[in-house]
């Protein structure tokens, strides 16, 4: 017999709190858990949904590592990731420095440069496209005032990756936000401090804004890199999901996207995504190895525990 | 999170400018002032401008698109009729006198064979560069309900609202109720099953999706809204993480008072967590907003038919099917990002602040 009354009041309170978070647990069985161990099963099959799974052992990873495409994919993604993530490191931070400071209008500059992170990412993918337009585009327009022949941006093989990562550019304001949080958290101590020992700016900069940034900063671009993963939206929309010209941006999410829903090749997709999985928990294992660095965050979320 | 911190300005973390030996104090922070605003205005300008020329674009009709005026109020280049042919009409000096020709074609040597509409059998060879088109503005706003009738938007709307709202409220249900479980309760193994919830923010979706797929094919669901509604049943890392943060804050001498009187713990959330957490739970339900409203990738995998696309879906295949249409398609992205915009203004306070938690539920 269950009876509540009866038990001890820990006990009481330890069933309420299985309950109230029963939601979840329901829900990481459900949709994480299940559908993870799933696509690790899928990843040994040739599964293509009509027929049932057929066991194929490691042929799908074999696969991968001979397919042309899949390394394209990964070589896409990464170039994009080297051409979009340091420079949108150092214009985020730069711009969080800025507007750090004390200066009019400081609310409504946030505001403007936060403005492209909360806009769909179609419909802003649509006006670039209009305005990297080789021909009718806004962007070489202008350049050609300036007597400057543009180039074919998204038409243009070479071009369509840094289009992409220009795109990406705009949208800094996103990372802005959480560096000028990072600012804000450096205890004014440790500048009366340096200031004490006659450092100037330059050497507070030095001393004690960069070291205390570098976590920050290193955690974003690991974060940055893990996105460039699941970068989609964008490129499906510049390119109507085929990935070119000359499949010139076929991001490996896209490669994984038209596996699994495409060409119905669910095994091969799986196989993909635990190659994505494996890459994300190296890279995150990654920061948890050098979490040393930011014991400051990690001091204070104690404290507020 | 740091809010004892939040507001305080570091005015010295700048680097020093060369000029500080000359100018005092005073005049070196003047100096620098000045400079970080005309930084930042210049940076606003570009941002704003690619919005501005959205605009502009949605507001001109196709020949206004071809001819690709710079202007982000929408111009018209004027036309006239010569021998039954419509030509741009430029204002021109010929021999010292001003007047209007049309540009019938043009010639090597960056000239142009322009003719008087009045007299077009006489014809002048002038330089193009020194002569300016006549222009006027032409503004098109029946581009919008043209957009908007091409394809059923309103379909694609009612269905964006229903994901958005219902699967709003099943976010809001959900997570609360974690949330409290989480800040409230003391279980053997309640910290793991908190970190393992926090890990699932950096686990990728691809690596669920296919057998959520296919799990969701099963059950017959496959190209109906209930796979975008349904998991926001279950709650979500991110949300329950802010949450429980707040909750954390409110005082747990409220909980006692009520506990005394005989409240239940579902009580206890109702009327006094619940309504306390007002700002956190306005939080997490902007954001939901924001992310169901603008979220392609899940609408694109598990909507199929037409009638059941959500706005993100239906404007990348209106721009699939009608490319040629760039006013149109500017037209319906115009309306696409004006709900997230409001809603950004009203509430941008707690937007970023909010934005801030999220990030460091990350760490």
């Amino acid at each position: 017999m269950l009876n509540i009354r009866d038990w001890s009041l820990a006990k009481r309170e330890a069933a309420a709190g299985y309950f109230f978070i029963l939601p979840w647990i329901i829900g990481f069985t459900l949709l994480t858990l299940g559908p993870m161990l799933a696509s690790l099963y899928f990843s040994f099959t040739d599964y293509n949904i009509v027929e049932a799974p057929r066991w194929i052992g490691l042929n799908n990873y074999t696969r991968l590592f001979n397919d042309e495409l899949f390394w394209q994919s990964l070589a896409v993604t990464l170039r994009f990731a080297v051409l979009a993530l340091p420079s949108g490191l150092v214009l985020g931070f730069v711009l969080a420095l800025l507007l750090n400071q004390d200066v009019p209008g400081v609310k409504i500059w946030r505001t403007i440069f936060f403005l492209p992170s909360v806009l769909s990412g179609v419909a802003v993918t649509l006006l670039w496209l209009m305005l990297f337009n080789p021909e009718l585009g806004v962007v070489n327009k202008l350049l050609e005032q300036i007597g400057i022949k543009g180039p074919g941006w998204l038409q243009d093989p070479d071009w369509a990756v840094p289009s992409l990562a220009i795109m990406a550019l705009w949208g800094v304001g996103q990372n802005m936000i959480v560096y000028l949080a990072g600012l804000q958290g450096v205890p004014a101590d440790l500048y009366d401090a340096a200031k004490v020992d006659g450092a100037n700016r330059t050497q507070q900069f030095r001393y004690v804004t960069i070291p205390m940034m570098t976590p920050v900063l290193f955690y974003n671009l690991v974060l940055g890199l893990i996105g460039t993963f699941s970068y989609f939206t964008q490129v499906y929309v510049a390119t109507g999901g085929s990935g070119g010209p000359a499949r010139s941006t076929l991001f490996y999410n896209l490669y994984l996207y038209q596996n699994a829903f495409r060409y119905n090749d669910m095994g091969y997709a799986s196989a993909m995504a635990w190659v994505l999985f494996v890459i994300v928990l190296t890279l995150t294992l990654l920061v948890f190895r050098s979490s040393s660095l930011w014991v400051y965050y990690e001091g204070e979320l104690r404290g507020r525990r | 999170m740091t809010s004892q911190t939040i507001n305080r300005p570091i005015a010295e973390t700048d680097t020093a400018y060369p000029s500080r030996g000359r100018l005092g104090l005073r005049g070196e922070a003047l100096f620098s002032k000045a400079l970080t605003t005309l930084i930042l205005a210049a940076g606003s300008v570009l941002i704003l401008i690619p919005l501005a020329y959205m605009i502009s674009l949605s507001l001109r009709d196709k020949t206004q698109i071809r001819q690709g005026s710079l202007d982000i109020i929408p111009m018209m280049h004027v036309e006239v009729e010569v021998n039954g042919k419509d030509e741009p009409l430029y204002n021109v000096t010929v021999e010292g006198q001003a007047q209007q020709m049309a540009l019938l074609k043009k010639a090597p040597g960056g000239k142009g064979i322009f003719v008087d509409p009045a007299n077009p059998e006489q014809t002048v060879e002038l330089i193009l560069a020194d002569q300016s088109p006549v222009q006027a503005v032409e503004i098109h706003p029946e581009n919008y309900p043209e957009a908007l009738t091409a394809v059923p938007f309103d379909r694609y709307f009612f269905n964006t609202i229903t994901v958005t709202f219902v699967g709003m409220a099943g976010m809001l249900f959900s997570c609360s109720l974690v949330a409290y479980g989480f800040s409230r309760f003391r279980a053997p193994g309640m910290n793991i099953l908190f970190l393992l919830l926090l890990s699932t923010i950096m686990l990728p979706r691809q690596v669920t999706l296919i057998p959520i797929y296919i799990l969701f094919q099963n059950l017959g669901w496959v190209n109906t809204l209930l796979p975008l509604i349904v998991p926001q049943f279950f709650a979500n890392a991110y949300d329950v993480f802010l949450l429980r943060q707040f909750f954390m804050t409110i005082p747990l001498e409220l909980d006692d008072a009520a506990k005394l009187d005989g409240a239940s713990p579902l009580q206890i959330l109702w009327y006094i967590i619940i309504p306390m957490a007002r700002p956190a739970l306005v939080t997490v339900a902007i954001f939901h907003f924001l992310y169901a409203w603008n979220d392609f990738y899940e609408p694109l995998i598990f909507l199929h038919s037409r009638e059941n696309w959500t706005m993100a879906v239906g404007l990348q295949t209106f721009n699939a099917l009608y490319s040629v249409n760039t006013h149109l398609i500017m037209a319906a992205s115009v309306v696409m990002i004006v709900p997230p915009i409001i809603l950004f203004f009203l509430s941008q306070r707690i937007f970023m602040q909010g934005v801030v938690i999220t990030r460091m539920a990350e760490k």
